[in-house]
């Protein structure tokens, strides 16, 4: 059922192409810096669609994966001194690997829970990520926090090594995206997500695959919390490990749409151009919080399902009154949002 | 071992006031299948009510209770109407936890311009007196404390089993559909749990001012130890709400006295993870079955 067809490749290299272009046509540096939050919060939205989106697990402890990401980061600076430049990217991946496989024992006992308990448990789980930034003074510094040394990038284009890296990681992330959605597991997960006790009597295993997308998302989630710690060059565990991290993404994806592989990204896009005006704007971050819930609010009641599949739903009722069936590359392959 | 009991008495002081915490947020989940994040906000938000209406107006904390929880049952039952009824009965559980969560930010957000983030504190001019018991310092406002959240989950466990309102909530949460065909008119019943359940958070938080600081973001750290609790307990048992936060209070003072303070806050989610292995459906819950 993975078939590469033309029109979806050329989809996601041009997207690619676009997104990596934005900083050379648009060079200010406030301007780059907004893209980079952008493209963090499309692929965290879309790192947490992989779990929360495609098997129904709401999890609200992303921002924990994603302090581990940062502080894997900065911890690599601090006591191994892996150098600065382009090297810290380069370690990128084997973050990600390694907070995936850290995970795995908390998350094993967690998707034992289901449903709300297991939304609960995750976010326990950031709380003890804070916790242990904090205890684990000799690693991470305390309160204090982590300093890492000044990137020797020029002035002008600062932004735009971390910005490409950023991208990279959402490429990734929406590739993955695509590979689990097309997939074995993809079907597993779908499966858990429509009724996760049938999964399980038609032989799904359903707790190898619900791991298998923990350990896809945290990975992920890591590897931007690296990206933005080498930029930030500053972290400390409240900021690190932040809970507005986690309901950002999780917004971002019911937005655009859970469970669909553009929709995450596309409520990036809307959403974080539109906080970072509002928190310009507003300046004083306590209102900036205040718009925050009511735009949430909004969504969470007017748009449950997001706008993908919203649109989705339009297309199919016009082509169904108009009798035509057409293929359409890898949308039509897009799995269903929920139901 | 003097040390020992000592922390242990403070334990059980600390744990009755988040028993009384957690009860409205267990009491939420059993009627209406809604998880409020915002219950740690309410409760910051009752502290900083109960605060105000002790330094400006000179009210006992006490006696500010009884103030506030009326309106605090009206604030509830609108909120309900508003955003909890809207969302479809298949995904309440889920998106509850969003919109609430995103109702803790806007309170978080208003509590921030009105009060600044300074820590504040209610002091009435017994805050210091204790007691001493058999060679045991018994501080008289967490007593006091202790005492009104019994009295209060009393009087809650009574509103439960001797009224018509908590008849109709107690059949609800034992099978919505029945109660329905039976004649309980499950919108009411709901918009009115709630309306309890915030009752009971900002009477928790006026107690709550009396014995820690707080500030606008001090709802993290509470909704997060309630959470817990109610999972430890089981979700919708008011029983397991009680004995978990009992056991949360005891086990984190007996840590702090004994090995470290730092430490003492993660032997919960220790205890919370272990539970969990044996038991995912914590103490005195029910296995959840079916559909996500």
């Amino acid at each position: 059922m993975r078939t590469v067809t033309v029109p979806g490749l050329a989809r996601g290299l041009g997207f690619t192409a676009l997104f990596a272009a934005f900083p050379f046509v648009f060079t200010e540096s406030w301007v780059v810096n907004i893209g980079i939050f952008t493209v963090m919060y499309a692929a965290l939205a879309t790192a947490w669609n992989v779990l929360g989106g495609f098997s129904g697990y709401l999890s609200l402890g992303n921002a924990a994966f994603f302090g581990m990401g940062a502080y894997g980061e900065a911890i690599l600076f601090q006591h191994i001194s892996i150098g600065s430049g382009y090297r810290p990217f380069w370690v990128l991946p084997l973050i990600g690997l390694g907070v995936a496989v850290a995970v795995l024992p908390v998350a094993w006992v967690a998707v034992r829970t289901r449903a709300a308990t297991f939304a609960i448990v995750t976010i326990s789980m950031l709380f003890i990520a804070q916790q242990l930034a904090f205890n684990l003074h000799s690693l991470t510094n305390g309160a204090q926090g982590l300093v890492m040394p000044l990137p020797p990038f020029p002035n002008t284009t600062f932004e735009r090594p971390f910005y490409l890296a950023m991208v990279a990681v959402l490429a990734l992330s929406v590739l993955l995206s695509w590979y689990v959605a097309t997939g074995r597991l993809g079907l597993m997960l779908f499966a858990i997500r429509d009724d996760e006790d049938r999964a399980r009597g038609l032989g799904v295993h359903t707790t190898y695959a619900k791991l298998f997308a923990v350990a896809i998302s945290a990975g992920l989630t890591a590897m931007a919390g690296g990206v933005w710690a080498y930029y930030i060059g500053f972290i400390y565990p409240q900021f690190a490990v932040d809970p507005l991290v986690t309901i950002g993404a999780v917004l971002m994806a019911f937005l655009g749409g859970r469970g669909t592989i553009w929709g995450p990204t596309l409520g990036a896009l809307i959403l974080v151009p539109a906080q970072q005006y509002l928190a310009f704007s507003e300046g004083a971050s306590e209102l900036y919080l205040v718009a925050y819930a009511a735009i949430f609010l909004g969504v969470m009641l007017l748009m449950p399902r997001g706008i993908l599949p919203s649109i989705a739903d339009l297309v199919a009722a016009r082509r169904s009154s108009n009798g035509a069936h057409r293929a359409d590359g890898p949308r039509a392959e897009m799995p269903e949002a929920v139901t | 071992m003097h040390l020992v009991v000592q922390a242990i008495i403070l334990g059980l002081l600390t744990g009755g006031v988040y028993a009384l915490m957690a009860s409205g947020l267990t009491l939420a989940f059993g009627v209406m299948r809604v998880i409020n994040v915002a219950q740690g906000a309410m409760i910051v938000a009752g502290a900083y009510v109960s605060y105000t209406l002790f330094t400006d107006f000179h009210i006992d904390p006490f006696v500010s209770i009884v103030l506030m929880a009326p309106a605090a049952f009206a604030v509830g039952v609108l909120l309900q109407l508003v955003f909890l009824r809207p969302l479809r009965s298949d995904e309440r559980e889920e998106l509850s936890l969003l919109v609430t969560w995103a109702i803790a930010l806007g309170i978080e957000g208003v509590l921030s311009v009105i009060y600044t983030t300074t820590y504040r504190a209610t002091l009435p001019g017994y805050v210091n007196d204790s007691l001493t018991v058999a060679g045991y310092r018994i501080a008289v406002v967490r007593l006091v404390a202790f005492g009104i959240s019994g009295v209060i989950l009393l009087l809650l466990y009574l509103v439960l089993h001797r009224t018509r309102l908590g008849r109709s909530i107690r059949a609800t949460v034992q099978n919505p559909t029945a109660a329905r065909l039976l004649g309980v008119d499950a919108e009411r019943v709901s918009a009115y749990g709630f309306g309890l359940s915030v009752a009971t958070a900002t009477a928790a938080g006026a107690v709550f001012g009396m014995v820690e600081p707080f500030n606008p973001g001090s709802h993290y750290d509470l909704i997060s130890r309630l959470l817990t609790i109610v999972v430890l307990g089981g979700l919708g048992s008011l029983t397991g709400a009680v004995l978990a936060a009992l056991v949360m209070g005891v086990s984190e003072a007996v840590l702090a006295a004994t090995i470290s303070p730092t430490w003492s806050s993660l032997v919960f989610f220790v205890i919370l993870i272990g539970v969990l292995v044996v038991r995912p459906q914590g103490l005195m819950g029910a296995t959840e079955r079916g559909r996500l």
